[in-house]
């Protein structure tokens, strides 16, 4: 198979021009050193060492972080910037939906700017000519063509812009992040005429930060990280990869968020106990009062002591990120100094908007207190974590029957679930969906299990 | 480079369409419309008239008169060129965005302002040709042959300009306010508002460094003086020059090219 577009080995080291010298002639001229204020003082390195092949009449897409380098990619392939090493090969005309409209004068009219754009694209004036109700009628701007651009509202530009780029009619169509243009209508209608492009046999290059639409209709992928090829390759498998990559980073900065709550909040109260001679402060002992007003804290006279919460996985392994419906368990490490047998242990998980979705203590499932002594583990597993999407804040604490308060700890520990499913609510229950044989659904691999709409895919289990 | 220069040729539909739209979107929205493109070189031409012509009316010899129609012979030229200068420095900053988001070949901004503003001074010179009948001073029709030839050289000179500031403006952007101070102090080094024929010989040597003195010296050749031409050496050796200028220029703003869409 030929390939349409071939990057080989590219780099592209961008340049911080002199931060104190900065564009002053004035400066250039009394040091005589125009070319050499021109150098790059400093230099940045966009993309290191990229090769990626493209082949003609497939899709392919470019994932990554921001900054990952994806549109400095897209811009080595359109031609706008020259790589610093390396080849870029591009057989073929091409159309870069990278801004769209970039062009449009905004005081003259549209008609008159989809053929100056036209021009600017490649097409002659004849060539515009014959296309010209297509792509009035793709924009749907009909009634409106005539007027200044400047009266558009953001989403007609873009839908003006974009209609134009894809009747240049190109042999390779090279897209950045602009399906978000429109309704979802005219969405649609772009993925129509996307899928209409492979149908002909065009080249697509796609960099986007929808995995979906990565994955549903791209033959390949490219997955990008600080500048550097990280996988390529089977979609399905590089998005895959992307993800793990994204969890981890996450699992790093919840961790890293716990920790530096408890130890602020560990040494808030233990300055408020030395400001209080030593005597524990009077806090609400139902952590549900008030919630809308929740806030991190630590509190507690320290005769029990939480010294260590854990997140542990379905493995026993540490973990801040977690699928819906996944093993979970909270591990407390406490100690005391001396034996007691008054003890209660309590667990409260709050969502990101502070509602309490669960709260309970051994208490309340009443179990009576015996002894405890030394160091000690007390776990909370969960057998299925069947909550939505989204961050959760935990509450743990260690009180006496009569809610004295050994050690609390607020809204101190985050952990994240991740779903494909993007229902709503705090709670997912275990469900399936049953039907009568006169409702019948598409075989769920056009649709991925990934219904874009709020309602829950086929089956519960399906992530 | 040449590979470069033979694309201009290529992008000529490109340049007119732009032009075209220079033309059509600067005086979209006022009432005037593009009447503005006869008004505004009346109203200069009327102040210099009054200043000049009614209040020092002993500045000039009897020679120059009517002072109003040789004022307007250098006025014109002059205003293509400063204003095409004054637009084209900002040309690569403010189209920014083609530069960046489009693949666009980057010298034609420039090109094109000093392009619509040549067609602001053809559609101007009705005006010059309407004084001409009103005093009635018909100029030589051999002469008119050198017209194009000037308004070439100008062309030519002024594009250089135009890609050399543009392409530097783009790092240093201290060339817009600069600019506009020098072009006030080139305005008076041109023989415009007075005839170089009376300038004392120092000063006639230093005009004739200035290639704007030859353009307009010519312009005043063709259309005010009666007679042949007499200038027509050095609007040549000008025209030369100017042609070795705008590769230079271009050379330098091709050498520059891959920085701009980096830093516009």
């Amino acid at each position: 198979m030929t390939s349409a577009i071939e990057l080989v080995n590219v780099s592209k080291i961008y340049r911080r021009y002199g931060g104190r010298h900065f564009s002053t002639l004035k400066s250039a001229l009394l040091q005589r050193s125009i070319l050499r204020d021109l150098r790059p003082s400093e230099t940045f390195p966009a993309l290191t060492g990229v090769t990626f092949t493209v082949p003609k009449g497939s899709t392919y897409g470019v994932i990554g972080r921001n900054g990952s380098g994806k549109s400095t990619a897209l811009k080595l392939v359109a031609g706008i910037t020259k790589p610093t090493t390396g080849q870029v090969h591009v057989d073929g005309r091409i159309s870069a939906l990278i801004e769209l409209g970039a062009g449009f004068h905004p005081e003259i009219s549209g008609r008159e700017n989809v053929f100056i754009n036209g021009i600017m694209l490649g097409l002659t004036k004849r060539e515009i000519q014959e296309r010209f109700d297509e792509i009035v009628d793709f924009a749907e701007l009909r009634e409106f063509i005539d007027a200044p651009v400047k009266t558009y509202s953001s989403g007609m530009y873009m839908r003006l812009g974009f209609a134009v780029a894809i009747h240049v009619n190109p042999d390779v169509l090279l897209v950045d992040e602009v399906l978000a243009v429109g309704d979802e209508g005219f969405t649609h209608k772009c993925l129509d005429k996307f899928a209409e492009f492979r149908r002909r046999g065009k080249t697509i290059l796609l960099v986007t930060h929808s995995l979906n639409l990565v994955e549903r209709f791209c033959d390949e992928a490219l997955w990008l990280d600080e500048g550097h090829a990280m996988t390529h390759g089977d979609p399905k498998r590089v998005v895959g990869a992307y993800l793990t990559k994204v969890s981890e980073g996450e699992e790093v900065l919840l961790a890293t968020t716990s920790a530096k709550a408890v130890e602020e909040a560990t040494k808030a109260s233990a300055e408020e106990e030395s400001s209080q001679g030593g005597k524990p402060v009077e806090h609400p002992v139902d952590p549900t009062s008030n919630m809308f007003e929740a806030t991190e804290g630590r509190w507690g006279s320290r005769e029990i002591e939480i010294f260590d919460v854990t997140f542990l996985d379905s493995a026993g392994e540490p973990s801040h990120v977690f699928h819906s419906g996944d093993r979970m368990s909270i591990r407390l490490k406490v100690r005391t100094s001396k034996a007691t047998d008054d003890f209660v242990f309590g667990i409260g998980l709050f969502n990101a908007d502070g509602v309490c979705c669960y709260g309970t203590n051994t208490l309340l499932e009443e179990m009576s207190p015996q002894h405890l002594d030394g160091e000690a583990e007390a776990t909370f597993a969960i057998d299925g974590l069947d909550l939505v999407e989204g961050t959760y804040k935990v509450d743990v604490a260690v009180h006496k029957q009569d809610g004295y308060q050994y050690d609390y700890h607020r809204l101190l520990y985050t952990f994240r679930v991740k779903s494909r499913i993007r229902d709503v609510g705090i709670y997912r229950p275990r469900h399936r969906w049953a039907f009568s044989p006169g409702v019948q659904f598409k075989s769920p691999s056009t649709s991925s299990g990934q219904a874009p709409s709020m309602s829950p895919g086929p089956s519960s289990d399906d992530r | 480079m040449f590979s470069n220069l033979a694309n201009l040729f290529r992008y000529r539909g490109l340049i007119q369409s732009l032009v075209a739209r220079e033309l059509k979107a600067r005086y979209r929205g006022s009432a005037l419309g593009f009447l503005w493109s006869f008004i505004n070189p009346l109203l200069f031409l009327l102040i210099y008239t009054f200043v000049f012509a009614v209040v020092l009316p002993a500045l000039h010899t009897r020679e120059l008169e009517p002072f109003a129609l040789f004022m307007f012979c250098g006025i014109l030229p002059w205003t293509w060129f400063s204003s095409a200068l004054s637009e084209a420095t900002n040309s690569l900053l403010s189209g920014g965005n083609l530069i960046k988001k489009v693949l666009f070949p980057a010298e034609i901004l420039p090109l094109v302002s000093v392009l619509a503003n040549m067609i602001h001074f053809f559609l101007g010179l009705p005006i010059l040709i309407g004084f001409l009948v009103y005093y009635q001073r018909w100029p030589d029709a051999w002469d008119l042959l050198w017209f194009p030839v000037t308004v070439l050289v100008q062309l030519v000179f002024t594009a250089a300009l135009a890609l050399v500031l543009s392409a530097l403006t783009v790092h240093f952007r201290d060339i817009r306010d600069i600019l506009a101070n020098v072009l006030t102090l080139w305005f008076f080094s041109t023989p415009i508002l007075y005839w170089i024929k009376e300038a004392p010989g120092f000063s006639k040597a230093v005009l004739d460094l200035n290639p704007m003195t030859h353009v307009v010296v010519s312009y005043q050749e063709i259309l005010f003086f009666r007679g042949p031409i007499g200038h027509w050496k050095w609007l040549l050796a000008t025209g030369a020059m100017s042609v070795l200028l705008f590769l230079a220029g271009f050379w330098l703003f091709d050498r520059l090219r891959d920085s701009f869409a980096e830093s516009v």
